[in-house]
């Protein structure tokens, strides 16, 4: 239980969120799932449990696929963070986007954000994955809807496609 | 107007209408909402099972700086819930608690710490009671009772029995009867729950956001609890994270909020744990079943004896209808010439059970899918030899009076047999691997709806206006399953128009017409109907619009692919744009309304309970599962599984394939792995790490058969698809596990240390048997 007491320090946090350079004041013990969706307001990154069991809220930090829900916002000083927000580019769904969306990888849509980053940080180190090595990479990543066999079908799509 | 081709191909199998928004992280579900400048809702839970409050005392809550309201059970003298005959829970607790982590006062103040700050300020003292968690121990005949009008702690009995009982077990060459039980599980879904609620102290009304399935019950509910006008409140819907009957009843957090929202004349965002999440549970309750089986020599089914014993949970929530469905969808899969049905559904000092996906014919459909396999065992006789034996012919009426319009299940049976070379493989497979199948069925929709007002059962509306686009109304919610697209395709396709000229609002009380919701698979045969209806009708005043520009006779008018034309000679066309413009000069913007309405001979027998069960269409489903058992670690796999549904017409077959593998696999996590446990009634099971949803790790391929029988009433011919395959997954695993090791196995879920134990019996009875023979 929360104690009384002095309110967090709080810091400037100076980091490259989806390719471009912010600062903001955070609180030292914010998490970065917080930093992302009540700062900066990007609430495409999902809370779906009480602390890095799900995988909704899995976004890209220097070119890795982390749980934003267990790590410190301030932990990102100066390190290149990406979000779903930052995927679609000038007016174009990447290819796993498109590919989630054709193939009904997403039906609720609550896991898919963090189904794309981790499968985006997946692609980025392996462009041409096999159906293992794809259970394998979304294994931290529980979806509630699709029995996994259109998200397995999207990320091979997506390998697949010219990007 | 002439030339509807409904459902010619030529939309099939297309995306859902919000994916985009899904894939980009636009979609705003309710924790996403605008709500910087709303206070946080925070709910004080029972620390025990089952007692009488003493004290609470919420003076230092109140008296917090920056908390600006504090409700308890004193704030709402009203009960809730979904069924009318049985609302015996309160949003908090009154007098009484009797779950652990039961609501019994809430805050909400400026933020989180301030909020945590202050639940931790409740003084809250109670009179503990005996508390009971298991079905036996509340119906012991000294147990204290949970609700004083409930003796025995039995919430409800059913006993139903049709045909000849006597006759059909004295028919029989063999009869059987198994024990077998089916741990609690909950729905899982990936978002938890939140809510939004913001009331207007100025104008008296409410706005509640919520993860509802059902707006039109919340809507309800709220204007019960808080004594409110239902003209003053609006609902809405937002993208929801899943629902799988989490959300059909009104929930106690969603009321909760709105009297905070009004306590403190503003407004409140309430986001639940995971942990809170599971607490709040209504999911499929454990269950006992004892089922007897008359079987003649060709495997004809003679006759039916069963018992089921489910755990409820503290309140009454959905189990009248949950017990019900447990007895009346025995029925309508095979052909049963007499059938008894005993069910009794028990409080007990747990969060209250409710509806889950494929409601109530889950667990007894497991128990009777396995004791046909064992039987057929026993006579020799293959699996699928089995179910054909006991085959309906549609059109039918069931013993209990359920309507059978269509009936693809043979074909099912077909397509799966051969899709798993069933044939060339069963029986032939090395040790610890095994071939296993099973049927099921589900309803597409409830004939009688339980709020029983004598509307319509859906209303759409379709508007059109200047700017030519085509609006859908409907109340139904999407949840993900694609109901919103469905509705699309239904009008496009009805129009002879484009999908992209279509878009669907849904599920906001202000806007839609009132519906009643996402669940029991009503949406795509009820709402789709009621799109249609509103779409033939638009249809009517366009083409009386065309006619007149293009001097013909209305009922010559076509459109396809957005072009008016007279369907005989004529080479004259009219855009989509000038008819519109024609078709408005008229009359201005224009609204129409659609309906749909089960008859009077669908909605069920005349016995007491008779309208549970009843559908205009049921689905129907057979699947193989194929399993590898480690016998060292008695590890499970699933290989694969092939499955095929009769979903009458598969309208969007995309979506209809993701309903069945999601459904499909959702039925694995409960044969497999899922299952919630209680320590003194301490959930230590509500986290996603503790509560074993399957991974995609150990997620197996699903090959989808789609098998059409086309409904004579379904709209385009079609059923439902999202629940009907789930129920057959625990029992073909369960024959699958006994075609591998030769184990039977009589609870879920399948974990190892059941699998071991009933692998270490097995080797103690052969050992038993060995030294018997020896002796003597």
């Amino acid at each position: 239980m929360q104690k009384d007491g002095p309110r967090p320090k709080k810091q400037i946090l100076r980091l490259k969120l989806n390719g471009r350079w912010r600062e903001d004041a955070v609180a030292e013990n914010t998490l970065l799932i917080e930093y992302l969706r009540d700062t900066a307001r990007l609430t495409g990154t999902k809370a779906g449990c009480d602390g890095g069991e799900c995988g909704a809220c899995t976004i890209i930090v220097d070119g890795k696929a982390v749980p934003s829900c267990i790590m410190l916002a301030i932990r990102c000083a100066g390190r290149s963070v990406e979000t779903i927000e930052g995927l679609a580019a000038q007016g174009r769904l990447s290819r796993l986007q498109q590919a989630f969306h054709e193939k009904l990888g997403a039906q609720c849509g609550f896991c898919t954000p963090g189904m794309i980053m981790a499968a985006d940080a997946l692609l980025r180190h392996n462009p041409h994955p096999d159906a293992s090595e794809i259970r394998t990479a979304l294994s931290g990543n529980l979806c509630r809807c699709t029995g996994y066999v259109k998200i397995i079908e999207s990320v091979q799509t997506a390998a697949g496609a010219t990007p | 107007m002439r030339g509807e081709q409904p459902g010619d191909g030529r939309l099939r199998g297309v995306p859902l209408i919000d994916g985009v928004e899904k894939v980009t992280g636009r979609a705003r579900y309710t924790a996403d909402l605008e709500h910087a400048d709303a206070l946080v809702g925070r709910i004080f839970r029972s620390p025990i099972s089952h007692g009488e409050i003493v004290r609470l005392d919420v003076t230092k809550a109140r008296a917090l700086d920056g908390v600006l309201a504090v409700v308890t059970g004193d704030d709402c003298p009203h009960t809730y819930g979904v069924l009318p005959v049985a609302m015996n829970e309160y949003p908090m607790a009154r007098g009484r608690v009797r779950y652990r982590g039961e609501p019994i006062a809430a805050v909400a103040a400026i933020d989180a710490e301030t909020a945590a700050r202050a639940l931790a300020l409740i003084d809250f003292e109670a009179r503990e009671l005996p508390a009971y968690y298991t079905s036996d121990d509340a119906r012991a005949p000294d147990a204290v009772l949970l609700h004083d009008n409930k003796p025995g702690n039995l919430e409800r009995e059913v006993h139903h029995e049709f045909g000849d009982l006597t006759q059909g077990f004295a028919a029989a060459d063999l009869v059987r009867e198994d024990r077998l039980s089916c741990a609690e599980i909950n729905h899982g879904q990936i978002e938890p729950h939140a809510t939004l609620a913001e009331f207007d102290p100025l104008t008296g009304r409410l706005t509640v956001q919520s993860v509802s399935q059902v707006g039109y019950y919340l809507h309800l509910m709220l204007a019960r609890c808080l004594e409110l006008d239902t003209s003053r409140i609006r609902v809405i819907k937002p993208f929801i994270g899943g629902g799988f009957g989490a959300r059909v009843e009104v929930l106690n957090f969603e009321i909760i909020n709105a009297l905070l929202a009004r306590a403190g004349s503003g407004k409140v965002m309430m986001e639940l744990t995971r942990e809170e999440t599971f607490l709040t549970h209504r999911a499929r309750p454990q269950t006992d079943i004892k089922l007897k089986l008359g079987m003649r020599r060709d495997g004809k089914i003679t006759a039916c004896a069963c018992e089921v014993v489910q755990r409820g949970g503290a309140y009454a929530g959905y189990g009248i209808v949950t017990i019900l469905y447990a007895g009346a969808l025995i029925q309508g899969l095979y052909d049963i010439p007499a059938i008894k049905y005993d069910g009794y559904r028990i409080y007990a000092n747990l969060p209250p059970c409710g509806a889950m996906r494929g409601h109530g014919s889950v667990n007894t459909r497991h128990a009777f899918e396995c004791l046909l396999d064992r039987m057929a065992r026993e006579l020799g006789l293959d699996p699928f030899a089995v179910r054909r034996a006991n085959l309906l012919q549609a059109p039918t009426r069931t013993l209990n009076d359920l309507m059978v319009n269509s009936y693809g299940m043979a074909e099912c049976l077909d397509q799966v047999e051969k899709a798993s070379e069933w044939r060339a493989r069963i029986g032939k497979m090395p040790r610890g691997k095994g071939l296993g199948m099973a049927c099921s069925h589900y309803v597409s929709g409830a004939a009688k709806p339980i709020h029983w007002t004598g509307e319509p059962h859906a209303v759409v509306n379709v508007r059109l206006d200047f700017d030519g686009g085509i609006t859908a109304l409907t109340g139904a919610a999407d949840i993900g399953q694609g109901s919103s697209t469905m509705v699309a395709i239904a009008v496009a396709e009805t129009l002879g128009i484009a999908l992209e000229r279509v878009r669907v609002v849904s599920a906001d009380t202000a806007i839609t017409p009132k519906d009643n919701g996402a669940y029991s698979s009503r949406i795509t045969f009820m709402v789709g109907n009621a799109a249609i209806d509103a779409a033939r009708k638009l249809k009517a005043i366009l083409a009386a619009a065309a006619a007149k520009k293009l001097d013909a006779r209305p009922e010559d008018i076509d459109c396809t692919g957005e072009t008016f034309h007279v369907s005989a000679g004529s080479q004259s066309q009219l855009s989509f744009a000038d008819v519109a413009r024609e078709a408005l000069v008229d009359r201005g913007a224009i609204t129409v309304t659609g309906s749909f309405t089960c008859p009077p001979e669908a909605q069920g027998g005349r016995h007491r309970g008779g309208a549970v069960g009843s559908t205009m269409g049921f689905s129907y489903a057979a699947q193989v599962v194929e399993v590898s058992i480690d016998e060292a670690t008695a590890h499970v796999s699933v290989d694969k599984v092939w499955v095929a549904l009769d979903c009458g017409r598969a309208i969007n077959p995309l979506a209809v394939e993701g309903q069945i593998e999601g459904s499909v696999w959702m039925g694995m996590g409960q044969a497999l792995s899922e299952e919630t446990h209680y320590a003194e009634g301490l959930p230590v099971h509500a986290s996603m790490l503790e509560y074993r949803i399957p991974t995609i790790a150990e997620s197996p391929p699903i090959e989808v058969h789609i098998v059409e029988s086309r409904d004579p009433n379904g709209p385009f011919g079609a059923k439902e698809a999202s629940e009907g395959a789930l129920a057959g997954f625990p029992p073909a695993l369960v024959n699958a596990i006994a075609n591998a090791i030769g184990v039977d196995l009589d609870a879920l879920p399948a974990t190892p240390d059941r699998i071991m134990q009933a692998l270490v019996e097995r080797r103690r009875a052969a050992r038993l048997a060995a030294m018997r023979r020896a002796a003597s």
